[in-house]
């Protein structure tokens, strides 16, 4: 038996891999756990002459996404990588590096943001970034992680989208994960992710712009809108960006989320992130004891595939959404997508929230079949549900 | 698939040792994960790694309650780590330590297979002074590997952070660990 090109990488060492074969012209990146091994593996390329890239250290990541706006803005094609607080101070111009349409890809090791200080995953760091005019890829394991961000530079420098795109991975479950991947060779990325040739570059003096000025009530909406109609874009891009990826690396992506055993599933579950790889065990497990049961696991939250995955739900008996993250005083935020997705509906599955795994809680196998048993009544109250947790 | 548990103090290479078990394991043919314990890593302190070993594609991304096999690579941990935890009576416990497995048996109540090495002994005589890679030598061979992949793959992999002499040093004291096994 042979594994062919497979090896044993961290999540870490599979992103670092793909910044390498991406070459891009700056990463300016602060430290942060579970993030600091990206960019330090990076760094240590640079160093080794194996990348050309100019690596800006920073003194937070307030700056280090500021940095990253400004190089953008320039024109050089830009990375960078947090977790948690890190991206919490990175907010303000994480809204900044949208609105001004800078293609900057961004790896987000989640983390749980404090407090109480935590520095186990779950979904709360990116999740307060929903709003922010980014696009979210969730990566189950480190392969997908990897392609995610080799996608993620085509999706952001598309023409008609110009955005930020956040890939993120769960801290620890996959960053600190020696698992099985196979990397792509350094030319296949190459000519996948070609020449960024950006439109309007700042340095370009005989071109002068201006860009991130004041703007008034007399434009500022419609700039808002410009970006609406960007982010509408992405779908149709990202689609585009998996063809030509599955070309290079013999792949099968084929739409804005995946599907496991869901065709004739009567209960479902919804989910993000590594949680869904022990979900399809699950799957398979109750499969062979003839339950209909199947799992649903959008790749992209932002834009949310609501159509897509409405059309996937709607004939379901029950579905399960599991939130790794809060929203206090209201339901998960992946909910909250789903229930949206459904409301116009007037024949639809009935519709359950969990919350599972904050701060690192682990989250079993028997839980999840317990989440199935329990959408197999039909009398099960609604209300959140928090697993595995002392109440 | 076999789930396998790793009991080291932060700074002796428990995690290095289940990082090159998953190299050897991959060389094998088979599918793997390894991973540490996911807390704030200090030396000296308890510490755990993990590793996963299957024929099939591991999707699953929930810690190890259960380990078929557990590896302690320092004695003290015996009383300090409650390796046994978990392990059920059909498991193994490879312990590094000068004492005998009817010793280990009584001082732990594990009623299981228990395998004894001396692995920090045996990593001083042989210059490198980890007791990982002895105790990797050892556990490799209860796992059924082939000697030579082992050998392989942990040069491989250590060549490209030690000078040769020391990685010479460290397949010495995987061999004897190996060799230690019947």
């Amino acid at each position: 038996m042979s594994n062919g090109n497979k090896e044993v990488l961290t999540g870490h060492q599979v992103v670092a891999n793909a910044m390498k074969q991406v070459e891009p012209d700056v990463v300016a990146a602060y430290p942060i756990t579970p993030q600091s091994e990206i960019v330090q593996y990076f760094s240590q390329y640079v160093a080794d002459g194996e990348v050309d890239s100019e690596v800006i250290r920073v003194e937070s990541e307030h700056s280090a996404m500021s940095a990253c706006v400004g190089s953008a803005a320039a024109g050089a094609r830009t990375m960078t990588a947090t977790a948690s607080q890190g991206l919490a101070l990175m907010m303000e111009i994480v809204y900044i590096a949208a609105s001004m349409r800078t293609p900057i890809v961004m790896t987000v090791a989640n983390r749980a943001l404090s407090g109480p200080i935590n520095i186990h995953c779950d979904h709360s760091d990116s999740m307060a970034a929903r709003d922010s005019g980014v696009i979210q890829l969730y990566g189950e394991d480190a392969q997908e992680a990897y392609e995610f961000t080799l996608m993620a530079q085509k999706l952001a420098e598309s023409e008609d989208v110009l955005l930020p795109v956040m890939v993120t991975l769960d801290g620890f479950t996959l960053t600190h994960t020696a698992q099985v991947a196979e990397l792509l060779p350094d030319e296949a990325v190459s000519d996948f992710v070609g020449e960024y040739d950006a439109r309007h570059p700042l340095l370009d003096v005989d071109n002068p712009t201006t860009q991130g000025p004041f703007d008034m009530p007399d434009y500022y909406f419609e700039h808002k809108l410009q970006q609406v109609e960007a982010m509408e874009n992405v779908p149709e891009r990202f689609l585009e960006v998996q063809d030509k990826f599955n070309d290079v690396a013999g792949s099968d992506y084929d739409g804005l989320f995946e599907t496991y055993r869901m065709d004739d599933a009567d209960y479902a579950i919804v989910l993000l992130g590594s949680t869904a790889g022990t979900a399809k065990v699950v799957v398979d497990e109750l499969r062979d004891e003839g339950k209909k049961v199947g799992l649903l696991k959008p790749w992209l939250f932002r834009p949310f595939p609501a159509e897509g995955i409405k059309d996937a739900l709607i004939d379901k008996e029950a579905v399960a959404v599991l939130d790794r993250s809060l929203s206090f005083g209201s339901s998960g935020p992946l909910y909250l997508e789903i229930s949206s997705a459904l409301s116009e509906e007037k024949s639809k599955p009935r519709l359950y929230n969990y919350t599972y795994g904050l701060g690192g809680r682990d989250i079993k196998e028997d839980q999840i079949a317990d989440v199935f048993e329990d959408l197999e009544d039909p009398d099960l109250e609604s209300k959140m549900r928090y697993i595995g947790a002392r109440q | 698939m076999k789930e396998i548990r790793w009991h080291g103090r932060g700074g002796q290479g428990a995690k290095t040792a289940s990082q090159l078990l998953a190299d050897i394991n991959l060389q094998e043919g088979k599918f793997v994960q390894s991973f540490p314990e996911y807390g704030p890593e200090r030396s000296g302190a308890p510490i755990r790694a993990y590793n996963r070993v299957s024929d099939k594609q591991i999707r699953v991304h929930s810690g190890v309650d259960e380990p078929e096999v557990v590896a302690v690579v320092d004695p003290t941990l015996l009383e300090a780590a409650n390796p046994t935890d978990g392990l059920s009576e059909d498991g193994v416990l490879l312990v590094n330590t000068p004492k005998s497995p009817e010793e280990v048996k009584a001082e732990t109540g594990f009623s299981g297979e228990v395998i004894t090495l001396d692995a920090s002994k045996l990593a001083e005589e042989a210059g490198s002074g980890y007791a990982n890679i002895p105790t990797l030598g050892a556990l490799a061979k209860v796992l059924g590997t082939d000697y030579e992949v082992a050998e392989a793959e942990v040069k491989k992999a250590l060549s490209k952070k030690l000078p040769e002499e020391v990685v010479e040093m460290n397949l010495q004291a995987l061999k004897v660990g190996y060799e230690t096994i019947s």
